[in-house]
């Protein structure tokens, strides 16, 4: 450890600006941000796709890349001026004194060496093992990290390893040389409910032995469990840094509350924020709005631009956004002040706001209509479907094994599982894209899964899907308006068709102007809008949305959930809502069905199912999504004590 | 990536912009000079093929009393072993040159195409047998397969057009074909089936104008190579017959009298090194321009 006296701060940030220059102008992706940290402690940066929070993360391993223009007032890690630091310096200290851990584990991975090597790499690199005992120290970091088996995976290459133990290869390479400061990039954002449990306790693990902790997340549910400090960041500022316990329990800033709003969680799915949540009726989407200097024609979303003078910078970034804004928010940026009486140490719990911690209007949210009906007629029935494939060692995989159940008209049926428990199999077999080995699918009690492709085609407007990923389900070429107009069934003069296709976006709460659009230009948020509306164009009975919010920020996500919602009810269109996410099942659908390993494991009401599940792998499930509950954290505080632990 | 970042200074902050030439080329939408130019120059050429009189007068007027003179102010370029005006022959060269290279392009580009998507979209068998032969005509080097389609139908501009369609239509089918199998399996092909579209709909509506796109690309940057081939046919004597001028042909005629007048061959040399790069600069900017689109 660097021997430092605990409470002094192991980095201290002040004033960092990482500005890049476009063809557009200058792009300042992180503006004036503060952050300190001390050993043994975790700060979490959390924020939405494009706040600047990896950047921010970048600049401070000297990685914001070649084009980037950083500067700081103070930029110290362990009392070293980081400012100064030439390109070899930099190298000694990455890898030895901040590890680095990224999202996606199998393309941070070298695929041509084995994983054994690339743990070893950083020991290597640093002079930190003697050629004789590095397998030795390799294998110790792998069993420490909780890889199983070591001996046998220090031989394997990543793609043969799971996501979650490419995961921990990773973080193993991070800590070999014993950083006393871990950057963690979106360490699980890719990574099933189950395993990203586990990654979190592993780095809880370091921590608690006196690593400090950098996570960078977009999911506050995530950092709620390890972090001691939150930093939230919009536009490429800090808006609001604090406690976490302080800061989750009584959010200061409009926007972290919102964040908070937005968290599909387990327990409340009565709550307003839940499915009728702050879905603008008509109003442009969260990414669209936010409008401005940086509006959605800008190269980097969100982002302002400086292009002219200071005019461009007036004002709060989240104004746009915020139901409190005012005119004040507009014109003039708000400084940092305190909020509220901080953490229990007496850290400062800073937010930018003209109106910390103020209630925020009601009137955002929908007002419910009627409860959806549900009637007792199956629109698809699935019988004993099985679906097997053939692996490349020639054995046989069974990705569906005799799955069956009714989706009933108007109803909302939820289909869960982690990733490669056959879901979307299930999905692809009840859209007949491919065909089942056993077994059938009926729609509307017809056949559906038998019949030939030419005699189904007529009536595959009953049944339509909404993808995880919309923008490659548009022809790259097509506008909105052909996108959506080629939907609408029938022949139509062009005018006709152009204005359903008009109705249809403002059915789903989008501005009709934007059917001129490409979609490639649109916010990922208005990109599903989009997809949702083509999908109700042919007026189907069924929508099956396969991981429909799992690509947005929990913002969008929140919108476009309380969109599905409001679609049940008003189209009657029954849905079958793919999702790993509990949570979002938990808000959307009226019945649940677990998948695992290709085979149901468990089917009933929502209500009934998250508050007593029968399966063990339910509750295992349940069990390992992370929550926010700040109670525990501000009650006991439990990480104070560990960090002195650390520092006898 | 491993760079580190040069300004980590604590110095104030100051905006970085581009230069000022490059910005005012940019608003134009001429973002790079040298593109500029090679558009402009290969548009010349074209201009010349399809009005050669509007430069140049009476390519095949013989003058042996001026035979093999340097650049003066009567032929700028100088004349030939019969004193025929170099700059006028040049010309007039113009147009079977990019005959041969832009109209053997064309031809392989819709040759390969029709190719490719039956390759692709046809049953198992017609695409195995279509891309086997596919490979064994790659297998020979573009220009001894052009030489081969000369030699069994003799030489001529068109046959050596029809030579190099020959050497070229192959690779384009085998772009198409990967791109149709690309596109075929794309989500909004899937998406287009869910909808209820029928097959000929969603070739004529989604394939087929996804798949061209990347052969245009392809087809300008080959307008080069095409190029060079149909020059290097006529320089072996291949393509067009004498007194025809082409630039292949006159290059191959200049080596004789390389030691009386070296400018000989400057001239038809350098019409065809830069014709050739600036094709293949426009083209290249072209697909950068493309790529960078669809990126977006």
């Amino acid at each position: 450890m660097s021997g430092d006296h605990p409470s002094a701060p192991l980095l201290e940030v002040a004033g960092l600006s990482v500005a890049f220059a476009t063809r557009h102008g200058v792009v300042r992706a992180v503006r004036d941000v503060d952050l300190s940290l001390r050993a043994g402690e975790c700060l979490a940066v959390v924020g939405e796709s494009g706040s600047g929070k990896s950047v921010t993360a970048r600049a401070l391993l000297g990685l914001a890349g070649a084009g980037a223009r950083v500067t700081a007032r103070t930029l110290a890690f362990e009392g070293r001026d980081l400012r100064t630091l030439g390109g070899g310096q930099w190298r000694r200290l990455r890898g030895r004194r901040i590890g680095y851990v990224l999202q996606d584990a199998l393309t941070s991975l070298d695929p041509l060496r084995r994983v054994g090597l690339e743990v070893a790499e950083a020991l290597e690199v640093h002079g930190l093992a003697r050629r004789d005992d590095l397998d030795d120290q390799v294998i110790r970091l792998l069993t420490e990290v909780g890889v199983p088996d070591p001996r046998v995976r220090f031989l394997q290459y990543p793609h043969e390893l799971s996501g979650g133990l490419r995961q921990r290869a990773l973080i193993a390479s991070a800590i070999a040389a014993g950083p006393a400061l871990l950057v963690a990039d979106e360490p699980t954002t890719a990574l099933d409910v189950t395993v990203q449990a586990q990654v979190l306790g592993l780095l809880e693990e370091r921590r608690r032995r006196g690593t400090a902790l950098l996570l960078i997340s977009h999911d506050l549910a995530v950092v709620a469990r390890l972090a001691d400090q939150v930093a939230v960041m919009f536009a490429g500022e800090v808006v609001e840094r604090g406690p976490a316990a302080a800061l989750l329990s009584s959010p200061a800033h409009p926007y972290t509350a919102d964040l908070l709003a937005a968290v599909p969680g387990l327990d409340d799915p009565d709550a307003p924020d839940a499915t009728d949540g702050p879905e603008a009726p008509h109003g442009p989407d969260a990414s669209d709005a936010r409008g401005g200097p940086g509006g959605p024609g800008g190269p980097v979303r969100g982002l302002p631009i400086v292009r002219t003078g200071p005019a461009a910078t007036t004002g709060c970034p989240y104004a746009p956004r915020c139901a409190l804004a005012d005119d004040r928010c507009r014109s003039e940026p708000p400084p940092p002040v305190s909020y509220g009486e901080g953490g229990p140490e007496g850290e400062d719990h800073m937010v930018r706001c003209f109106h910390p911690g103020r209630e925020r209007p009601a009137a955002a949210f929908e007002t419910p209509v009627a409860p959806v009906r549900v009637k007792n007629r199956a629109v698809v029935s699935v019988r004993g479907i099985t679906k097997r494939y053939r692996s490349p060692d020639g054995s046989r995989r069974t990705a569906v094994g005799d799955v069956s159940f009714d989706l009933r008209a108007g109803e909302a049926l939820g289909l869960v599982g982690e990733s490669g428990s056959g879901k979307s199999t299930t999905a692809r077999i009840v859209l007949a894209e491919i065909v089942p080995d056993t077994g059938t699918v009926l729609l509307d009690g017809e056949p559906w899964s038998g019949l030939r492709e030419r005699d189904r085609r007529s009536r595959r407007s009953r049944i339509q899907l909404v993808d995880q990923d919309p923008l490659s389900s548009f022809d790259p070429r097509f506008t909105v308006e052909r996108v959506v107009g080629e939907a609408v069934p029938g022949r139509m003069p062009r005018r006709r068709r152009r204005e359903r296709a008009a109705a249809l976006l403002g059915q789903v709460g989008l501005d009709p102007a934007l059917l001129d659009r490409v979609p490639a230009r649109l916010s990922g948020g208005q990109r599903q809008r989009v997809a949702i509306a083509r999908a109700l164009a042919p007026g189907p009975e069924v929508l099956v949305c396969d991981e429909p919010v799992s690509a947005l920020d929990v913002t969008v996500q929140a919108q476009i959930l309380a969109l599905l919602a409001r679609l049940r009810r008003e189209a009657g269109v029954a849905l079958l809502f793919i999702s790993h996410d509990l949570g979002v099942v938990r808000q959307v659908c009226d019945r649940v069905a677990v998948m695992k390993d290709g085979r149901l494991v468990e089917t009933g009401a929502v209500a009934d199912v998250f508050r007593a599940p029968r399966a063990a792998y339910t509750a295992e499930l349940l069990a390992a999504v992370p929550r926010i509950d700040p109670g525990r954290t501000a009650g006991e505080r439990p990480h104070a004590a560990v960090t002195l632990e650390g520092h006898p | 990536m491993s760079a580190a970042p040069d300004a980590v200074t604590g110095g104030p902050y100051e905006p970085a912009r581009l230069p000022a030439t490059r910005a005012c080329l940019t608003r134009v939408g001429l973002p790079r000079p040298g593109v500029a130019l090679a558009v402009a120059f290969f548009a010349l050429v074209c201009l010349a093929a399809a009005f050669p009189s509007a430069f140049a007068h009476a390519p095949d007027q013989v003058n042996p009393a001026l035979a093999l003179r340097g650049p003066t102010a009567g032929h700028p370029l100088g004349t030939d072993q019969l004193g025929r005006d170099v700059l006028a022959r040049l010309v007039f060269g113009a147009r079977p040159s990019l005959l041969v290279g832009v109209g053997s392009t064309l031809l392989a580009g819709v040759a390969g195409a029709a190719w490719g998507l039956l390759a692709a979209l046809g049953g198992r068998v017609a695409g195995e047998a279509a891309m086997r032969l596919a490979d064994v005509l790659l297998s020979f080097p573009a220009v001894l397969m052009a030489l081969l389609v000369v030699a069994v139908l003799g030489p001529g501009t068109r046959n050596a057009a029809l030579a190099i369609t020959v050497a070229l239509a192959p690779g384009f089918a085998r772009v198409v074909r990967a791109q149709a199998l690309v596109v075929r399996g794309s989500s909004y092909v899937r998406a287009a089936v869910g909808l209820g579209l029928a097959p000929a709909r969603i070739l004529l509506r989604h394939i087929a104008p996804n798949v061209v796109a990347p052969l245009l690309i392809l087809a300008t940057v080959n307008v080069g190579t095409a190029l060079i081939a149909g020059a290097s046919l006529s320089f072996l004597g291949l393509g067009p017959q004498p007194p025809a001028p082409e630039w292949g042909a006159m290059l191959a005629q200049s080596r004789d009298y390389l030691d009386v007048s070296w400018t000989l061959a400057l001239f038809p040399g350098a019409a065809i090194t830069l014709t050739v790069m600036s094709a293949t600069v426009a083209g290249r900017a072209l697909q950068d321009r493309y790529e960078g689109r669809e990126a977006r």
